[in-house]
């Protein structure tokens, strides 16, 4: 069997399940090495695949001004280069996120710093409109952890204020 | 058939720690906001960040005693030796420059410095707890963060280099021993199945359904969408199932060809008595058929704790940590079959009729 990118001999055969999904890929040493198949910690076969559809050619040009990341960066290594990064690359990030997590809302612990930093309604808003989405989508157990969260969000902003 | 229990729920269980489960982890994915993530932050940027982490570490209390190291001031072998431990990560081992670790003295908690992100916070406990290490690894977060000002999105959570680990940040894993279901031939099902529950299944020491020694590393695919707690559940759940699965594997391999298990298990007794050259990988193998035999009753439960060490010792690291310098691997083979006939030297005969209790 060859390797996807390169004509040596495979020896690393990868399996991954991206919702519901099954994708394949064999790939050699060398290339597995390369791509970090060997950290499956932080593996995205998506990000292996040649024939994932491409972004648009506007995003092409993207670069974080503040820490010189570049579209072509990302998409060759998969990783982003600072918190600034998040908000340049959000439009090709999002739809790439979909397909990696079970969502695509953050729903686990908040730092008490970020809680001051932000205010706290902007969080109470994003809150509200995944609730809302959880219960249109009829998935009643994420809408449940949602609405406790938003409970102890409120409680916490009464407490504060 | 598989498929079909892994979504069965198997809620109100108490964890409890079980033979099965070998030990339980939790990493959580952390960055410094004014700093670019370590992959590409300057030099200057990678030890401003290292100082200012190392300082803050210092003062977190839950890392009271504990002992910060700076990766340049380590051999080649001591970082093997940390990864063998699964201490640091082989990443950090390869780092080449203002990596760090500020490890507790009872090695639970280990905190990795310009790793992949800024810091990689890690808890570790042996059996299957989740509950507690989760607890641990919130409070060491929570204590960190107290000092240090997190990168942090109010839509995407934690931010992190790589956008695998947003959100929580967190990948809980545990560490399982599955030679029933790897002897039966059903590790692929197993894989398979839990894949589409969104958990990821590698093997240890090696990829794929015959990892040696046949422990596998289960941990969670998704990061962002769930709370810590809500991923800890699901992942609970599966690992319940695969417990009960296992433990199925290995009622059938006894009632259906018990001759052929006594034979294996008997035959590993013997290579590890009577080596003089072995390789870590045939050793892990000998060493999960003596865990398996504890397990089943066939040997005294210390074997269990004795193959559980010398899982970590056979690795080349550890031979080389013996013989107290780096060698060759033809002579770590040589050291290796050393070791373990000492250390098998007294093991008794198989005991084949096992009380139950």
């Amino acid at each position: 069997m060859k390797c996807h990118h390169c004509e040596s001999q495979a020896t690393v055969h990868l399996t991954q399940i991206i919702n519901g999904q099954m994708h394949k890929m064999d790939l050699c040493e060398s290339c597995a090495q390369e791509k970090g198949v060997t950290n499956p910690d932080n593996l995205s076969i998506g990000s292996l695949l040649d024939n994932q559809p491409k972004f648009e050619s506007s995003s092409a040009s993207m670069t974080c001004e503040s820490c010189g990341t570049t579209h072509q960066d990302f998409k060759k290594g998969g990783r982003l280069g600072c918190e600034a990064c998040y908000h340049v690359f959000r439009p090709v990030l999002e739809p790439l996120l979909d397909g990696m997590h079970a969502g695509i809302n953050h729903l686990g612990k908040i730092p008490s710093r970020s809680v001051e930093r932000k205010t706290v309604l902007e969080s109470e808003d994003a809150l509200r409109k995944a609730l809302q989405k959880a219960v249109e989508e009829e998935n009643y157990e994420k809408a449940a952890e949602l609405r406790d969260r938003l409970k102890k969000l409120q409680a916490q902003s009464s407490a504060t204020t | 058939m598989f498929h079909d229990l892994f979504f069965s729920k198997t809620k109100g269980k108490a964890p409890k720690p079980c033979p099965i489960a070998l030990s339980t982890r939790v990493r959580l994915a952390r960055n410094l906001r004014e700093f670019p993530f370590p992959g590409r932050a300057q030099s200057g940027q990678k030890k401003a960040v290292l100082s200012k982490c190392l300082e803050a570490l210092e003062k977190v209390t839950d890392l009271k005693t504990s002992t910060s190291v700076e990766l340049d001031e380590l051999s080649e072998l001591d970082r093997q030796i940390l990864v063998e431990r699964h201490l640091i990560s082989l990443e950090l081992s390869q780092s080449d420059e203002s990596g760090g670790v500020v490890l507790s003295d009872d090695r639970s908690c280990s905190v990795m410095v310009n790793e992949e992100d800024h810091l990689r916070i890690q808890v570790l406990s042996n059996g299957l707890d989740f509950e507690k290490v989760w607890k641990l690894a919130d409070s060491l977060d929570s204590g960190i963060e107290s000092k240090l000002d997190y990168a942090f999105d109010q839509q995407l959570g934690f931010l992190t280099a790589c956008p695998t680990n947003l959100g929580t940040g967190m990948r809980a894993s545990v560490m399982m021993h599955l030679p029933g279901l790897v002897m039966s031939k059903n590790m692929d099902k197993v894989i398979n199945a839990v894949n589409h529950l969104g958990i990821a299944v590698r093997g240890l020491f090696g990829e794929g359904s015959d990892a040696s020694g046949s422990i596998f590393q289960i941990s969670n695919q998704q990061t962002l969408g769930e709370s810590e707690t809500a991923i800890l559940e699901r992942l609970q759940v599966t690992l319940e199932n695969i417990v009960h699965q296992e433990r199925m594997a290995r009622e059938k391999l006894l009632e259906d060809d018990g001759m052929r298990l006594v034979d294996k298990i008997s035959r590993a007794v013997g290579s590890l008595k009577n080596c003089y050259l072995i390789q870590s990988s045939e050793a892990m193998d000998h060493l999960s058929l003596i865990r398996l035999a504890a397990d089943f009753g066939f040997l005294p439960e210390k074997f269990r704790a004795l193959a559980d060490r010398m899982f970590i010792e056979v690795q080349p690291g550890h031979v080389q940590l013996s013989a107290g310098k780096p060698i060759e691997p033809g002579e770590r083979d040589q050291l290796r079959a050393e070791t373990l006939r000492k250390e098998f030297l007294r093991m008794p005969q198989l005991n084949l009729d096992p009380q139950v209790d």
